[in-house]
């Protein structure tokens, strides 16, 4: 199960960044770029997230012990404090009853003096009552008028009987308000007893709160073992209502709990006990007071996490199209390169192939060259030969043929060379009217209509004669092949600027569409039926080029085309400016 | 015009038999041989005036051929015959102690002129 799905995820991620055979180039520069940016965004971001992430509960974690800590601290020190402030109290209680006997204090003018002295000298003293073994109060020093009364059915008179000493919960009792109360019991010698007891209010435990300085949305108070308030809360209570907070007893750690209070906040629930009494002190703040610092840490960390995320997006998206397009440039060039190459070492081949024709024709041609030469000076120096005239002019025939072939020829074995041009200031009216010649005879023949207008006192070009004689011979063997017999073809001479010449050969023939006129310079590239090389404006363009001329084709289907070239004058100066 | 002999050396035998017989009917006395290994010999025994060397032969071809001429005999002048259509040819073989060069097919008329500039 685990390894099927281990190969599907393989699969559809491959599926996913793979590159398949799409013919159209641009859409593989879309995934390519598409996958760049995923990756990149991959590497950067998952990283980020995770340190993020690790510091996000790294710090919460040790923020929260921060915070917890001075907590514990409040709270013991608190607590302590109580417990100082009982058994003080509890301690002079215990000291008066053994430094004075039952009779002494049974003086109400004792006990009085006692109570005062008490009373000034400790806070919270709101009584003092002594009681006999029978649980009646003997003797009273307060506010309130409680002799006699007895207490024999309490509880807390019952437990002072067997433990000495007691410290009572928060009640109201007789007094309708708050406070404690404190016993100890003296044995005498012939076994009877007594107590003293007194009543302490809380009001002191208030103030020892208080000084814990607990911040306004925050509480502290006391609960006894049975969850019972023995302070007044804040938000949670008076005293002696129950609290509604589970409060472990006996817990002498300090204790930490989270949970949600009555009032819906969530709360950290702090506190630790202490016995006699069994109480606990008790700490609830909210959590979102505790962790201020840390929600606000958050809050920037987020905002400095989304602003590195943004700027990782921006910064890998463009810089995945700089690269995809870098990448695109390089495969152009490289293409082009190929392209070029491929197309060099073609035009290489042809020319070593034309170079091998050529002068394996030369050879026969030379034989036939003088074969006929000896014809020719054989019938010429016989005196006697019948049609004699007839046969020389046939055998000059031959010879000018020769001459031609030889012409050609040794034109094919010029291009295999790759010769250097030589550039020299020519007269390109006469170039061209030179050129019209090699065409002439066909002209007449298929009676095509040339007009020439050439400026005069054209400014000279700087070429290579040959060169320049090829270029003006392809056009204008094209255009001879374009127009049709009848046709017209038109050859203009001009000066373009003060740094050209321009030359323009038009036709009124079958002319191109449009895709032909993007092609017609790439090489091997021929409309001729009977199978042109392709050559021809392939060469004829470089040439031009390599001159730094230029060239311009203009045409339009069934109407005719216009070839124009540029060549640059010598010095890019007019004949008449160099006379002057 | 004084008597000049002259050599003809090239593998084309069709060409350069007819060539020595047009010569011949021009008056000038013509001797033949179809490559360098041939025609060296011919040339220690009896040097020409002029020698019509072609450039592609079999064998020892025509610059070496020109090499061991010009070697034996500096007297000799040779003329270079060229097939190839470059004047860079005929150049090479200038620098190498030919007087000239012709490009083949030959105009008679050129070849005669230039051996009438030799005989001067």
């Amino acid at each position: 199960m685990m390894t099927r799905a281990k190969s599907w995820l393989y699969t559809t991620i491959r599926h996913f960044l793979s590159i398949h055979k799409i013919s159209d180039v641009s859409s593989r520069y879309i995934i390519l770029r598409r996958n760049i940016t995923l990756i990149m965004l991959f590497v950067t971001i998952v990283p980020l997230t995770v340190m993020g992430a690790i510091n996000h509960f790294q710090y919460r974690e040790s923020l929260k012990n921060e915070v917890i800590e001075p907590l514990r601290v409040l709270l013991n020190k608190t607590r302590h404090s109580f417990h100082l402030f009982l058994e003080e109290r509890l301690s002079m209680i215990r000291f008066i009853s053994s430094a004075y006997t039952f009779e002494q204090l049974s003086d109400p003018a004792t006990l009085n003096r006692l109570y005062r002295v008490l009373k000034n000298e400790f806070a919270g003293f709101v009584d003092i009552g002594l009681i006999n073994g029978k649980g009646l109060q003997v003797g009273y020093a307060g506010p309130y008028s409680l002799e006699n009364k007895d207490y024999s059915q309490q509880a807390w008179f019952q437990e002072v009987l067997i433990r000495d000493s007691f410290i009572s919960e928060v009640f109201m009792g007789y007094r309708k308000f708050p406070h404690i109360a404190i016993a100890v019991q003296r044995v005498e010698h012939d076994g009877t007893y007594w107590m003293l007891r007194a009543t302490i209010d809380t009001n002191k435990f208030d103030e020892i709160i208080s000084t814990m300085e607990i911040d306004a949305k925050s509480d502290a108070f006391i609960v006894n073992r049975e969850g019972i308030f023995q302070t007044h809360s804040r938000y949670y209570g008076d005293v002696l209502e129950k609290s509604p907070f589970d409060i472990l007893q006996g817990a002498y750690e300090t204790t930490i709990d989270e949970t949600i209070d009555p009032l819906g906040r969530e709360v950290i629930v702090a506190y630790a006990s202490f016995d006699k009494p069994s109480f606990s002190l008790v700490v609830v703040k909210p959590r979102d007071i505790i962790l201020r610092t840390w929600i606000t840490l958050q809050g920037e960390m987020f905002f400095i996490f989304f602003a590195s995320v943004f700027v990782i997006i921006v910064i890998v998206i463009k810089l995945s199209d700089v690269m995809v397009m870098n990448i695109k440039e390089a495969e152009e060039r490289r293409e082009n390169a190929i392209h070029e190459l491929e197309q060099n070492q073609k035009l290489s081949a042809i020319g070593r192939l034309a170079a091998g024709v050529a002068h394996e024709i030369n050879n026969p041609l030379a034989i036939i060259n003088e074969k006929a030469g000896l014809m020719k000076d054989l019938v010429t120096y016989s005196p006697d030969f019948e049609k004699k005239q007839r046969f020389l002019d046939l055998l000059t025939s031959i010879i000018n043929s020769v001459g031609r072939c030889k012409t050609i020829t040794h034109r094919l074995l010029g291009f295999a060379r790759h010769k250097e041009p030589r550039l020299e200031p020519l007269d390109i009216n006469h170039l061209v009217q030179e050129v019209v010649g090699f065409v002439n005879k066909e002209m007449v023949y298929r009676n095509i209509d040339l007009r020439t207008e050439f400026a005069e006192d054209l400014p000279r070009v700087l070429a290579d004669q040959g060169q320049v004689q090829q270029v003006f011979l392809n056009i204008l063997s094209n255009a001879l092949a374009a127009v049709h017999d009848n046709g017209r073809v038109s050859i203009t001479s001009w000066e373009e600027d003060k740094l050209s010449v321009g030359v323009s050969i038009q036709d009124n023939g079958s002319g191109m569409t449009e895709k032909t006129i993007q092609r017609i310079f790439d090489p091997f590239f021929t409309t001729k039926k009977a199978g042109g090389t392709g050559l021809g404006l392939f060469i004829t363009y470089g040439i031009v080029k390599k001159l730094g001329g230029d060239i311009k084709v203009h045409s339009r289907e069934n109407e005719g085309s216009t070839f124009t070239i540029y060549l640059p004058k010598v010095n890019g100066e007019t004949d008449k400016e160099k006379a002057e | 015009m004084k008597s000049i002999s002259v050599m003809l050396v090239d593998d084309e035998k069709e060409f350069v038999d007819t060539l020595a017989e047009r010569l011949e009917l021009r008056g000038i006395g013509v001797r033949v041989a179809n490559d360098g290994e041939t025609a060296l010999p011919m040339i220690d025994d009896d040097p020409p005036d002029l020698v019509f060397l072609d450039m592609m032969m079999p064998g020892i071809g025509g610059l070496e051929t020109l090499k061991r001429i010009k070697e034996r005999h500096p007297a000799v002048q040779v003329i270079l015959l060229t097939g190839r259509g470059s004047d860079q040819d005929g150049m090479d073989g200038m620098n190498m102690g030919a007087a000239d060069y012709i490009m083949k097919p030959i105009e008679i008329d050129q070849l005669m002129e230039k051996l009438e500039k030799f005989n001067k």
